[in-house]
C-alpha cells in the first residue's frame, strides 16, 4: 500500500494555491512600515534596557515568560515551591500507598501520546540523542522516589529562595515539567485493553499505574539535574538566561492573549457568583438541587495539566458535592432523604457563620433494586480515538458492567462513526456478549451520525417495563452531533422524552473539545446527571462506587428555599449554586424542574450568613426602611429571634407529578462543625478563590490546605487526599502567575 | 545580495537527510534575520520577500481555505517587526518564522473558535459537511475530508512536514515537543488515513 502521506503531499501540492498578489504586495510595504516605525521605539526600548539589572525585572521576565506560554500547558511554577509541592505529593501518595509495588501496565495496542516532557526549545535545537534506556530507567526512577531525599511528610514551604542558578534554569524547568508529567501519568493512569490487568489497574489513589513504553522513547531529557540548585551570584547572567528561556519557550504571540490559558474550544456554563443578599429586602433563597460533579475533574485535570482553570470552569457546588460526607441517612419510611444543618464559624471570616445544609438521601437496599435498563449511547467519531476517551470510556463501562444483576439489560448504540445498533438488549448475565460488543466499537470514520439519539430512545422505550429503571447514559467527548444537530430541538427533544419516563446521563470524555454548557443542559433537560471522566479512577467513582446513586432516582425536581430570620440575619450569600438559582414562586409551582437526588446520594449547600450586628455587614441600614416595610411572611415566626432560618425543600417521588414538603427551623445556636463540615467548607473557600472570589479577604491558599488536610477523615477513596493536592498545585501555579 | 539568497535556499532541501541538520544551519538567512533584528530595513525586505510564499503555503495547510490564509499571512507580516527582537542567531529563520505561523494560526483558531466547534478551516469544513451531510466519496474533497477527520495537533505537525520543507526534528522545534512524539504523530495520521481510506473503499 502506498504511505498516505505521499498522498496527502500530493493532494496538497494540487490543492495549495499560490497567494494574491495585490495583497502581497500590500502586505510587504505594511511590515515595512512597521518595521520602520518599531525602529525609533527599539532605540528608546535598548535605552531603558541599559539601567542595572534588579531582582525585580528578574521577576518580571519570569512573568513575562510564563504569560507568553500559550501553545501548551506548562508548569508556570517558577521556583522551588513547587517542587516541594510535588515531592509532598509524592510522599504522600506513597505513604498512603499499601506496601505493593507499582503495577505497571505495558501495553503496546492502545498507547497515549507519547508522554515524553516538553522539551525546552534551545534544547530541541541542541543535537542531544540521549539513549532510549536511559530516558525511561530516569522516569522509573521517579516513581520509586522514596528513596531519594525528600523532605519531610509535612514540609514546610520556603518561600525565599527563588534564586535560580543560570545554567540549570533549562534543565530545572524540564524537570519539574518531567515530573509534572509522571504526576498526570499517574493520575491520568489510563489502562491498557487486557482484562486482567484492567481488573488490576483500577486506579485507587496510592496505586501506581502506568502506561509505559511509549512507542519513541522520551528523547533528550537531561539527566536529572539537582532541584535546589547552587546560586550563582551573576544577575546579568541570570537574566539573560531567564530571558532565553522565556523567548524559547517562544509563544511570543501572547502580546493580546494574556494568561496562560491554552487555546481550548471547551464552552462553560457559569454565572457571576451570587451576591450578598440583605435579609430585610430579600429574605428567600430559591435554588435547584444539584448532584453534578463534572467541574471538580475539569479543575483537576487542568491544575495536573500545570494552569490554573478558567473562573468560569468553576462551579463551587460541584466542587463540594464531588467528596463523600457521612450525613446521617434518613429513617423509616418518610421523606427519601434528610436534611442535616450546621452553623459554625466561617474559615475565611471571624464575624459572619457558615450555615452548612447537607441532605442525605435513602441508602437503597442494593438487593432489591429495581432491576436497570442501559442504553449506551456511544460517541465513534474520529476525534473518540484517543487514550482518554474511547479506550477509556470502553474501560469505564467494563468496570460498571461487572457491578450490574444478572437481571439488569444493557444495549449499546453507536453514533457518529459505525454509526447504528451494535448490542441489542442483552441480559447483564450474559456479559461476555456485553463485554465482547464493547471491544467491537472503533473510533474513526467519517459516515455522518445517523440518528443516534432516537435510536436509543427508542431502544430505552422498547426495554421499559413497569417496575424497572430506564436509562440512556450518553458518552461523547463534546461532539453533540447525535442525528439533531441544532442545540435547543435537541434540548426539547430530551425534554419531551423526560415524559416517557426514561433518564439521561452524559458522561464528557477528554478535554478540549468538550461542550460543558450542552452536557450540563442536556443532562438537566433529560432528569439525569453531567460527569466528566478523565481517569478509571473517577470512572470507578462515578458508574461504580455510585452506581445506584447515578442510576436509581429517590426524589426528583427537588428543590430549596431558605427563609432568612430578618431579626437575627442581617444579610446572607449562597455559595456557588449560580446556575440552578430558581424564582422564589417557582418553589411551588411543581411544573418548573429541578434537579434529582438519586440513591445514596449526599448534596451540599452553604450559605454564608452575617448576623445582625456583625462588624461584618456590607450594606448601611436603610434611613428610611422601618417595621412596616418588612414582607408580611417574615414576621410570623412566633419563635422570632432564636430562628436563623427556615428551610424548606420540595420533592416528587419518582413516577409522581404533585411534589412533597419538608420543612426544617434551623436555631440559631452557633454548632460546633464537624470534619464533613469543614472540609465542605475548605473546598468552598478554594473554589472561591480559584474564581478570585471577592469575599475570601486575605484567606490563602495554605489556609484552604491546612484547613482541608485537617479534616481528611478516612477518605476510603482518597478523594479528599487527592484535593488536598491540587490545593498545593493551585498554590503554586498561582504564586507564579 | 541575491546570491546570498539562492545559497539560502539550496541547503535546506539538502539537508532533509541528515539527522543533524539543525547543527548544520545555514547561516545566510540567519544572518538575514539577524541584520534584520539589528535594524537593517533592506534585511528585512528582502527576509520577508524570501519566506512571504512559503508561510502563506503552510498557513494554507494549516487553515485548510485560502482567505484564511491570506488574512493569517498578514497577521504574521504586521506582527514580524515586532518578533523580530525575539530572533537568536541560534534557532534557524524557519523554525522561529513557522514557529510565528502556528502560534498566529492557533491564536486565529482560538478567536474564532465558537460555542459548539471552532469554525473556520478544517473544522468549518467539517461542520459544514456533516450539516450537509454530503458525504460524497469525491477524490477532489479527499484532503479536505482527510485533514479534517485528524485533531488539531495532528494536523498541525503534517502540515509542517507534508511538503518535506522540515525535518522531524525541525518540526519538533516548531511544535516544542520532541522529535520522537513529531515521528509518532506521522505514524498516528498514516494510521489513521489508512483505516479512513480502507472504511470507503470498503463501503
Amino acid at each position: 500500500m502506498t504511505d498516505p502521506l505521499d498522498d496527502l503531499k500530493r493532494a496538497f501540492e494540487r490543492a495549495t494555491p499560490a497567494p494574491d498578489t495585490e495583497r502581497r504586495k500590500g502586505n510587504l510595504a505594511r511590515a515595512q512600515e512597521l518595521f520602520d516605525r518599531s525602529q525609533v521605539s527599539e532605540a528608546e526600548r535598548r535605552r531603558t534596557d541599559d539601567r542595572p539589572n534588579t531582582w525585580a525585572g528578574i521577576r518580571q521576565g519570569v512573568r513575562h515568560m510564563l504569560n507568553g506560554l500559550t501553545s501548551r500547558p506548562v508548569l508556570a511554577a517558577t521556583g522551588v515551591l513547587a517542587a516541594v509541592a510535588f515531592a509532598a505529593l509524592l510522599v504522600t501518595v506513597l505513604r498512603d500507598a499499601p506496601p505493593r509495588p507499582p503495577v505497571v501496565v505495558a501495553d503496546a495496542g492502545v498507547l497515549p501520546e507519547p508522554v515524553a516532557p516538553p522539551v525546552s526549545a534551545p534544547e530541541a535545537e541542541r543535537p542531544t540523542p540521549a539513549p532510549a534506556e536511559e530516558a525511561q530507567a530516569d522516569t522509573t526512577d521517579q516513581l520509586e522516589l522514596p528513596e531519594a531525599p525528600i523532605p519531610a511528610q509535612q514540609p514546610t514551604f520556603p518561600i525565599a529562595p527563588r534564586r535560580t542558578d543560570p545554567a540549570s534554569f533549562d534543565a530545572r524547568f524540564a524537570e519539574l515539567e518531567r515530573q509534572r508529567e509522571i504526576l498526570r501519568v499517574q493520575l491520568e493512569s489510563v489502562p491498557g485493553p487486557d482484562n486482567g490487568a484492567a481488573d488490576t489497574a483500577v486506579a485507587r489513589e496510592g496505586e501506581l499505574v502506568v502506561a509505559s513504553e511509549p512507542p519513541p522513547p522520551p528523547a533528550a531529557v537531561p539527566p536529572s539535574p539537582r532541584l535546589v540548585a547552587e546560586f550563582s551570584p551573576d544577575p546579568a547572567e541570570l537574566r539573560q538566561s531567564v530571558r532565553s528561556v522565556a523567548e524559547a519557550h517562544v509563544a511570543a504571540w501572547a502580546h493580546d492573549v494574556p494568561g496562560p490559558r491554552r487555546p481550548n474550544t471547551e464552552a462553560f456554563a457559569n454565572e457571576d457568583a451570587s451576591p450578598v443578599r440583605v435579609t430585610s429586602e430579600e429574605p428567600v433563597s430559591t435554588f435547584s438541587i444539584d448532584v453534578d460533579t463534572a467541574s471538580y475533574p475539569v479543575v483537576r485535570s487542568s491544575l495536573t495539566n500545570g494552569y490554573l482553570p478558567a473562573p468560569e470552569s468553576v462551579r463551587i457546588e460541584e466542587l463540594i458535592n464531588y467528596f463523600p460526607y457521612a450525613y446521617a441517612p434518613p429513617e423509616g419510611s418518610g421523606a427519601p432523604f434528610r436534611p442535616t444543618v450546621t452553623v459554625s464559624g466561617t474559615p475565611w471570616n471571624p464575624d459572619t457563620l457558615l450555615m452548612h445544609i447537607g441532605i442525605q438521601g435513602r441508602q437503597p437496599a442494593t438487593d432489591g433494586r429495581p432491576p436497570l435498563n442501559l442504553v449506551f449511547l456511544v460517541d465513534t467519531s474520529g476525534s473518540m480515538d484517543r487514550p482518554n476517551k474511547l479506550p477509556l470510556l470502553v474501560q469505564s463501562f467494563r468496570l460498571m458492567v461487572g457491578q450490574l444483576d444478572p437481571a439488569d439489560e444493557v444495549a449499546i448504540v453507536a453514533y457518529a462513526g459505525s454509526a447504528g445498533r451494535v448490542l441489542d438488549p442483552t441480559p447483564a448475565a450474559d456479559r461476555g456478549a456485553i463485554l465482547a460488543a464493547l471491544d467491537r466499537l472503533h473510533a474513526g470514520g467519517s459516515t455522518a451520525g445517523a440518528a443516534g439519539i432516537q435510536l436509543a430512545y427508542r431502544v430505552a422505550r422498547d426495554m421499559a417495563a413497569e417496575g424497572e429503571v430506564t436509562r440512556v447514559v450518553l458518552a461523547t467527548d463534546g461532539d453533540f452531533n447525535v442525528g439533531i444537530s441544532d442545540p435547543e430541538q435537541l434540548e426539547s427533544f430530551i425534554a419531551r422524552q423526560r415524559e416517557s419516563g426514561v433518564y439521561l446521563s452524559v458522561l464528557g470524555f477528554g478535554r478540549g473539545n468538550l461542550d460543558d454548557a450542552t452536557m450540563q443542559a442536556l443532562a438537566q433537560n433529560g432528569n439525569g446527571q453531567a460527569a466528566y471522566i478523565d481517569t478509571l479512577a473517577e470512572a470507578q467513582k462515578v458508574l461504580v462506587d455510585q452506581l445506584v446513586g447515578t442510576l436509581f432516582p429517590i426524589a426528583n425536581d427537588v428543590k430549596i428555599q431558605v427563609e432568612f430570620n430578618p431579626a437575627t440575619v442581617a444579610e446572607y450569600r449562597l455559595i456557588g449554586y449560580e446556575t440552578r438559582a430558581l424564582r422564589r414562586e417557582d418553589f411551588n409551582n411543581d411544573r418548573v424542574d429541578a434537579g434529582e437526588i438519586g440513591a445514596g446520594h449526599a448534596v451540599t449547600a452553604i450559605y454564608e450568613v452575617t448576623p445582625v450586628g456583625s462588624p461584618a455587614v456590607l450594606h448601611d441600614a436603610l434611613r428610611y426602611a422601618g417595621r412596616a416595610a418588612e414582607p408580611p411572611g417574615t414576621a410570623e415566626s412566633p419563635t422570632g429571634s432564636r430562628e436563623l432560618a427556615f428551610l424548606r425543600l420540595r420533592y416528587k417521588e419518582p413516577g409522581r407529578d404533585t411534589s412533597e414538603l419538608v420543612e426544617l427551623p434551623i436555631a440559631r445556636e452557633v454548632g460546633e462543625a464537624g470534619a464533613d463540615q469543614r472540609f465542605a467548607a475548605a473546598v468552598a473557600g478554594f473554589g472561591q478563590l480559584l474564581r478570585n472570589g471577592a469575599y475570601t479577604g486575605d484567606w490563602t491558599w495554605a489556609d484552604a490546605i491546612g484547613l482541608a488536610e485537617a479534616n481528611t477523615g478516612d477518605d476510603r477513596f482518597g478523594y479528599r487526599r487527592e484535593a488536598v493536592t491540587l490545593m498545593r498545585l493551585a498554590e503554586s501555579l498561582a504564586e507564579a502567575e | 545580495m541575491a546570491e546570498a539568497v539562492q545559497a539560502v535556499v539550496r541547503p535546506e532541501w539538502s539537508s532533509a537527510g541528515g539527522c543533524s541538520s539543525v547543527s548544520g544551519v545555514p547561516r545566510a538567512d540567519g544572518d538575514l534575520a539577524q541584520a534584520a533584528a539589528e535594524g537593517d530595513r533592506e534585511a528585512f525586505a528582502e527576509l520577508l520577500d524570501l519566506y512571504y510564499d512559503r508561510i502563506f503555503r503552510l498557513c494554507f495547510r494549516l487553515t485548510g481555505r485560502r482567505e484564511e490564509a491570506e488574512d493569517l499571512t498578514q497577521d504574521i507580516c504586521l506582527a514580524l517587526p515586532g518578533k523580530l527582537r525575539s530572533f537568536r542567531g541560534q534557532a534557524r529563520v524557519t523554525t522561529w518564522l513557522y514557529r510565528i505561523a502556528v502560534n498566529a494560526a492557533h491564536d486565529r483558531r482560538r478567536r474564532t473558535a465558537s460555542r459548539t466547534r471552532a469554525a473556520g478551516g478544517w473544522g468549518d469544513w467539517e461542520v459544514n459537511r456533516r450539516a450537509a451531510a454530503t458525504d460524497t466519496a469525491a477524490s477532489l474533497d479527499w484532503l479536505r475530508r482527510s485533514m479534517s477527520e485528524l485533531p488539531g495537533d495532528l494536523r498541525d505537525t503534517v502540515a509542517l512536514t507534508v511538503d518535506g520543507e522540515m525535518t522531524h526534528a525541525e518540526a519538533a522545534a516548531v511544535l516544542g515537543i520532541s522529535e520522537g512524539t513529531v515521528s509518532w504523530r506521522l505514524s498516528e495520521v498514516r494510521r489513521r488515513l489508512r483505516a479512513m481510506w480502507q472504511e470507503e473503499t470498503g463501503r
